[in-house]
C-alpha cells in the first residue's frame, strides 16, 4: 500500500508540475511543444490500446483522429455548440464509424483488419480533400483572442484522461483478454476469451480516444485543409511513438511523445522541410528490427541485468 | 449515352489492366511469403521515375527501356529484402506478418521524401511522340499507349503463370507457398526463393510504374495510392491468387470508370464499398480457395 501511495504522489506531482508550465513561462514555442506533446500522448495512447495491448496493427488510425477533429471543428465553429459538447460528439462519431468497419474486419483474421483500416483512412482523406476543398481557418474574433493557455489545459486534461483510461483498461479483465489475444489468439479462445468482443471493445475505446485527440487538435489549430487531418503521417507518428517508447506499456507512449516532439522540433531546424520524416522512418525501422520493446523495454532489461 | 458508357467501359478496361499489373507483384509476394509489402507502390513510383529519366535524359523509349527498369527494380528489391526483410521473414506466422508490415510502413514514409529531395515534387509524365495518339472504332476511342499497357499486363500475367508452372524456380515458389517446411526438407532453398520472389515483385511494380508514367503522372506521393489500389484488387481476387489478379483489376477499373459518370470524384469510394462487401460475403475473394 505504501508503494502505491508513493507512486500516486509521484504521478500527482508530475501532473501538477506540468499544469504549472503556463504559469512559469509565457514563451509560445515552449507552450506549443508541450501542447503537441500532450496531444501526441492522447493519440499514441489510443493507438497503444489496439496496437500495443491487443496486437492489432491499425494502419488507418488517422481516420478516427480526423473524424473526431472534423466533427469537433464543425460543430464548434459552424454550429456554435459549446466546446465540451463538440469534443464529446467527436469522441462518439469516431467509434461509431469504427463499429461499421470493425465488425466485418474482425470476423476475419489479422491481415484483413490491417488492409481495411489502411484503405478506409486513405479513402476518407481523398473524400475530405474533395468534399471540403477550402481550408478551415479560425474566424477573426477568435483569432484576435487566440491564446495557447486554454489549449494547453485542454490537451493536458484529455491526456490525463487518456492515460487513466489505458491504465484502467489494461488492469481490467478486458485488458487481460486483450493481451491474451495479442499473445496467442487460439490459446485465448480455448481459455474462454471472446475474441471478437475483445478486439471490438479495444477498437472502440481506441478510436474514441483518437477522436478526442482529434477534437483537441481541432480546438488548437488555426487553419488547415480538412484533408490534412487525414494525412497518413498522423498514423505513422502514433505508431512510431508507441514503438519507440514501448508498445503495450503505460509509460512508453508518454516517453515516446516527449522524445518525438523534441526530436522533430530539433530536426526541423537543421534539415530541409519534410526530411525529418526520413530520419523518423529510419529510427522506426531500426526499432522494429532490433529493439521491439522500445525505451521502456530497454530500461527494464538494464535493471534486470544490474540486479544480477 | 451509349457511347459514353462504351467509352467509360473501354477506359475502365485500360486502367483496370494497370491496376492488375500494379497488384500482381504484391499478390505474388503475399501469396508466397505471407508478407504484406505496403511499400509496393513505392517501387512502382521508383520504376516510373527510372523510365522518366531514361526517356528524358537518354531518349530511351519507355517500352524498350522496360527490361532495364525491371532489372534495376529487381536488384533494388533484392537489396531491400536482404537488408530489411530477410530477418523478419524467418519469424513465425503472426510476428512475421506484423514486423514486415511495420518495416514496409516505415519505407513507405522514407521513399516519397527521398524522391522529393532527389527530383522535387513536380508531376512527371513520359511523353514520347506517340503518346496521346488514338484510333476510333465504333465511336469509341482507343489510345495506343493504354492499349499497349493492356498488352503488357496480359503478357506479364501469362508470362508469370508460365514461369510459375514450368520452370524450376516456379516449382520452388509454389512448393514454398504450399508448405515452406516441407519445401526445405525437399532440398529447396527457401531463403533464396523468398529473395527472388521479393525481387520479382519489385520488378513487376517497376514495370507497372512505367505505364503509370506513360498514361498518368509520376510524383513522389503516388506510391501509397497505388499500394491501396493493389490491395483492393488482391482482396477482390483472393489473397495470393495470382491468376485472378488481372481479372479483379479489370473489374475494379470498369466499375470505377462507369461509376465516375454518376458520382464523379467520389468514384474512389466504390473501391472501398466493393472491398467491404467482399470481406463480408466472400472473404476468400472471387478466385481464392475457400
Amino acid at each position: 500500500m505504501a508503494h502505491n501511495w508513493k507512486k500516486l504522489s509521484l504521478i500527482g506531482g508530475i501532473i501538477v508540475l506540468v499544469a504549472l508550465v503556463p504559469v512559469m513561462t509565457r514563451r509560445t514555442d515552449i507552450l506549443t511543444w508541450f501542447t503537441l506533446i500532450l496531444i501526441y500522448v492522447t493519440l499514441s495512447q489510443s493507438w497503444n490500446i489496439i496496437g500495443g495491448y491487443t496486437g492489432q496493427i491499425n494502419l488507418g488510425h488517422v481516420a478516427f483522429f480526423g473524424l473526431g477533429a472534423l466533427t469537433t471543428r464543425y460543430l464548434w465553429l459552424l454550429f456554435g455548440l459549446p466546446l465540451p459538447v463538440a469534443l464529446l460528439a467527436g469522441a462518439v462519431v469516431a467509434p461509431l464509424v469504427a463499429l461499421i468497419i470493425g465488425v466485418p474486419a474482425f470476423r476475419l483474421r489479422g491481415i484483413y483488419f490491417i488492409i481495411v483500416t489502411l484503405v478506409f483512412a486513405e479513402i476518407l482523406r481523398h473524400v475530405a480533400y474533395t468534399a471540403i476543398p477550402v481550408a478551415s481557418v479560425l474566424p477573426a474574433e477568435l483569432l484576435t483572442t487566440y491564446s495557447l493557455v486554454p489549449r494547453y489545459y485542454l490537451s493536458l486534461t484529455v491526456a490525463v484522461v487518456a492515460v487513466a483510461v489505458v491504465y484502467v483498461v489494461s488492469n481490467s479483465r478486458l485488458g487481460l483478454g486483450m493481451m491474451a489475444v495479442r499473445e496467442d489468439e487460439d490459446a485465448a479462445r480455448t481459455s474462454g476469451v471472446s475474441i471478437l468482443r475483445c478486439k471490438l471493445s479495444a477498437f472502440l475505446i481506441s478510436t474514441a480516444l483518437a477522436g478526442l485527440a482529434g477534437g483537441v487538435f481541432a480546438y488548437y489549430y488555426v487553419g488547415a485543409y480538412a484533408g490534412y487531418l487525414f494525412e497518413p503521417v498522423w498514423t505513422f507518428d502514433s505508431v512510431l511513438i508507441v514503438f519507440v517508447g514501448g508498445a503495450g506499456t503505460i509509460i512508453g507512449p508518454i516517453i515516446g511523445s516527449v522524445f518525438f516532439v523534441f526530436l522533430q522540433q530539433w530536426l526541423a531546424t537543421i534539415l530541409p522541410g519534410g526530411f525529418h520524416l526520413v530520419v523518423f522512418g529510419i529510427i522506426f525501422i531500426l526499432v522494429v528490427l532490433f529493439w521491439p520493446s522500445g525505451i521502456v523495454g530497454g530500461v527494464v532489461e538494464l535493471r534486470r541485468r544490474r540486479r544480477r | 449515352m451509349v457511347e459514353l458508357f462504351a467509352q467509360s467501359f473501354v477506359n475502365g478496361i485500360m486502367i483496370g489492366a494497370l491496376y492488375g499489373l500494379a497488384a500482381i507483384g504484391l499478390s505474388l509476394i503475399f501469396g508466397v511469403m505471407r508478407i504484406l509489402n505496403i511499400a509496393h507502390g513505392e517501387f512502382l513510383m521508383l520504376g516510373g521515375y527510372a523510365a522518366f529519366w531514361m526517356f528524358t535524359l537518354n531518349n530511351i523509349d519507355p517500352f524498350l527501356g522496360l527490361p532495364l527498369v525491371a532489372i534495376a527494380l529487381f536488384l533494388l528489391g533484392a537489396g531491400v529484402y536482404k537488408v530489411l526483410f530477410s530477418h523478419a521473414a524467418r519469424l513465425p506466422g503472426e510476428l512475421k506478418m506484423n514486423t514486415s508490415l511495420l518495416i514496409a510502413f516505415g519505407l513507405s514514409l522514407i521513399f516519397p521524401q527521398l524522391a522529393t529531395a532527389a527530383w522535387t515534387g513536380d508531376e512527371r509524365a513520359i511523353t514520347p511522340v506517340y503518346s496521346g495518339t488514338s484510333f476510333e472504332l465504333l465511336g469509341v476511342r482507343f489510345g495506343y499507349v493504354p492499349l499497349a499497357g493492356l498488352l503488357v499486363a496480359l503478357a506479364v500475367t501469362f508470362g508469370l503463370r508460365f514461369f510459375l508452372s514450368k520452370t524450376y524456380f516456379g516449382k520452388s515458389v509454389r512448393g514454398t507457398t504450399e508448405n515452406w517446411k516441407a519445401a526445405r526438407l525437399m532440398g529447396i532453398n527457401v531463403d533464396r526463393t523468398y529473395l527472388l520472389t521479393f525481387a520479382l515483385g519489385a520488378a513487376l511494380a517497376g514495370v507497372a510504374g512505367i505505364l503509370v508514367g506513360l498514361t498518368q503522372v509520376v510524383m513522389p506521393p503516388i506510391g501509397m495510392h497505388w499500394t491501396l489500389k493493389a490491395l483492393i484488387v488482391i482482396v477482390l481476387a483472393g489473397m495470393g491468387s495470382i491468376g485472378g489478379t488481372l481479372v479483379a483489376g479489370l473489374i475494379i477499373g470498369v466499375v470505377e470508370a462507369v461509376s465516375h459518370i454518376f458520382i464523379g470524384p467520389y468514384a474512389i469510394v466504390v473501391g472501398l464499398v466493393i472491398f467491404l462487401l467482399i470481406m463480408m460475403f466472400r472473404p476468400q475473394g472471387l478466385f481464392g480457395k475457400a
